[in-house]
């Protein structure tokens, strides 16, 4: 079964095409980051306006690259939330009036699922059950995850999400938006040791996540290397940006681990952009190495949002799920325990 | 020569078609329902007119002014429909589509446009044919563009929302006006109809909404 998933609950159009026996066949994606940056952050109402504009090109690439035509696809998967409203309804209409138009079922994909099933792409795919640490720009949760669309949470963040602490804590460093690659990049400039920063949540005793209080501690300590006047010079950024991101990994790290023991698995799989952080990845793969268990990463390109990612979660429920009918919901909100196994 | 138009640019949401001259539609209060209601109305036309999307020539959707999701799943259902059936797609302005069917040749329509605004545009019809007098701009009522002598019909929600402003904007000039109407698929598919008959119509991946409010946040360094 040949399925064109769409990507738009966010900054970045996605359309990618997964055949059930071929696997992955294409994928193509613009990103709007560039866009935003000028306005310091995702303006919802130009996310939708370019995604209107992005989607049929980025369709007819993927057609064109797989070597296969419009009435190849047998089914369409979209993005149904959670997202922001106006740039999902793109995604969805753009399918449900293709759909219409080609005579084939479509379904609405949970965006979290989508990642958390990206690993799955991969040619070493993990197998059930695994934990499921997935980091992004919205999201932090920590996830038991025994077969598809059966996702239990274990822990979340009680405030910013970890893509946001980078973000946000990047801002602050004078690194514009966003500026969590760049903060990353910088880190490795960094002296270890220099700074500590405190590690939030570590010592709480559940699984879950609080980011807030690490950027206001690189505030308080940006203050501090600043309080003579001076600007902060490269190094001390390059050391802050280290300390902050140590202090980030090694809650993730930690909690992970402790995850993986409370279900007694072995299994690790990260999704979500910052599970394209390479210090996050060394200190995964090292732990792993460690305490025994195995971990699995998408590729870089499939950590951030993709329509390949809604294309793979799509076909594996399509055949069960795929509506016939016509109408095409969204959910900005919805959570992801809320999903069933489809139907065998 | 059979094409279908769709609009969902207001709480309305309307389709029809074009059967060589002779036009069917459906519409309906859709608040924000547009998602639930346009297939499915679009495909029990096609069943009463005994159609399939693929026997048709041409799509026309509502392009704007008008409220900025409501544009784009039109748009969005113009770009997969055509897209998936191979037709051409022709864009018709919303505020247009208000003047075609108002009961005068003299139109001035208006779309609230919220935050105190509204889309303003007016039209005369000469020989059978609509020329704009003022064109689609985005303003407040009281500061709308003059028009010139009397006899103007209103048409479009700004009507009811900015009512006073209006009247006292264009006192002396207007005959009546009514802020009960909204833009309908049946009158844009006869605006639609000789622009495709002239070979009109593009890709569907240049379907596109007309907002005309195009500043809708300040870049970080507009706001120092």
């Amino acid at each position: 079964m040949l399925v064109l998933g769409i990507e738009s609950s966010c900054d970045e159009t996605g359309v990618a095409l997964y055949h059930t026996e071929r696997g992955l066949l294409a994928h193509a994606l613009h990103s709007q980051v560039a866009m935003h940056a000028e306005y310091g952050g995702v303006v919802p109402e130009l996310a939708s306006r370019d995604h209107i504009r992005r989607v049929l090109p980025l369709t007819r690439q993927v057609l064109k690259e797989a070597g296969c035509t419009l009435h190849d696809i047998e089914g369409i998967a979209y993005t149904e939330g959670p997202g922001l409203a106006g740039a999902l309804l793109v995604g969805a209409s753009i399918a449900a009036a293709l759909a219409f138009a080609l005579k084939v079922p479509t379904v609405g994909v949970h965006h979290l699922e989508g990642h958390l099933l990206a690993p799955l792409l991969e040619e070493n795919p993990p197998e059930f059950p695994f934990i499921a640490l997935l980091v992004s720009g919205g999201h932090s949760q920590l996830m038991e995850v025994t077969g598809i669309g059966q996702y239990a949470t274990l822990g979340d963040t009680l405030d910013d999400a970890a893509g946001e602490a980078f973000d946000k804590t990047a801002k602050l460093l004078g690194l514009g938006y966003p500026g969590g690659p760049a903060l990353s990049m910088l880190a490795q400039q960094g002296n270890q040791g220099r700074f500590s920063l405190p590690r939030p949540m570590l010592k709480s005793g559940d699984l879950n996540f609080s980011f807030s209080g690490l950027k206001t501690a690189v505030l308080t300590l940006v203050k501090q290397q600043t309080s003579d006047g001076r600007e902060l010079d490269e190094q001390t950024r390059a050391d802050i940006c280290l300390a902050f991101q140590e202090a980030i990994v090694e809650v993730l790290t930690r909690k992970s681990i402790a995850a993986l023991k409370q279900t007694g698995l072995s299994r690790l799989v990260v999704a979500g952009g910052v599970g394209a952080n390479r210090q996050l990845r060394d200190g995964l793969s090292q732990a792993a190495a460690k305490k025994r268990f195995e971990v699995f990463y998408p590729k870089l390109e499939f950590c951030t949002d993709n329509g390949a990612m809604i294309a793979f979660a799509g076909a594996m429920r399509l055949r069960q799920e795929g509506r016939r009918t016509m109408n095409f919901p969204i959910k900005p909100r919805w959570d992801l325990e809320t999903l069933a196994a489809p139907s065998p | 020569m059979k094409l279908l138009a769709l609009d969902t640019s207001t709480e309305n949401c309307s389709v029809a078609l074009w059967l060589d001259g002779e036009v069917v539609s459906r519409q309906e209060l859709a608040g924000q329902r547009h998602s639930d209601l346009i297939l499915p109305m679009l495909e029990e036309l096609l069943a009463e007119a005994g159609l399939s999307l693929g026997s048709l020539d041409g799509i026309a959707f509502g392009e704007g002014p008008g409220s900025f999701t409501g544009l784009r799943i039109g748009c969005g259902i113009a770009q997969g429909l055509a897209f998936g059936a191979d037709l051409p797609v022709l864009g018709v302005s919303t505020l247009l589509t208000l003047a075609a069917a108002a009961p005068g040749e003299r139109v001035l329509a208006c779309l609230d446009a919220r935050i105190g605004e509204i889309y303003h545009a007016a039209y005369e019809k000469q020989h059978g044919v609509w020329h704009t007098v003022s064109a689609p701009s985005l303003c407040y009522a009281k500061d709308a563009p003059e028009l010139p002598g009397a006899g103007w019909v209103g048409a479009g929600s700004a009507f009811s929302a900015y009512a006073e402003a209006l009247e006292q904007r264009y006192a002396g000039q207007m005959l009546s006006a009514d802020g009960s109407v909204y833009p309908q698929a049946c009158d844009m598919v006869k605006l639609a109809a000789p622009l495709f008959e002239q070979g009109g119509g593009e890709d569907a991946a240049l379907a596109a909404p007309l907002y005309i409010r195009n500043k809708v946040a300040l870049k970080t360094a507009e706001r120092k």
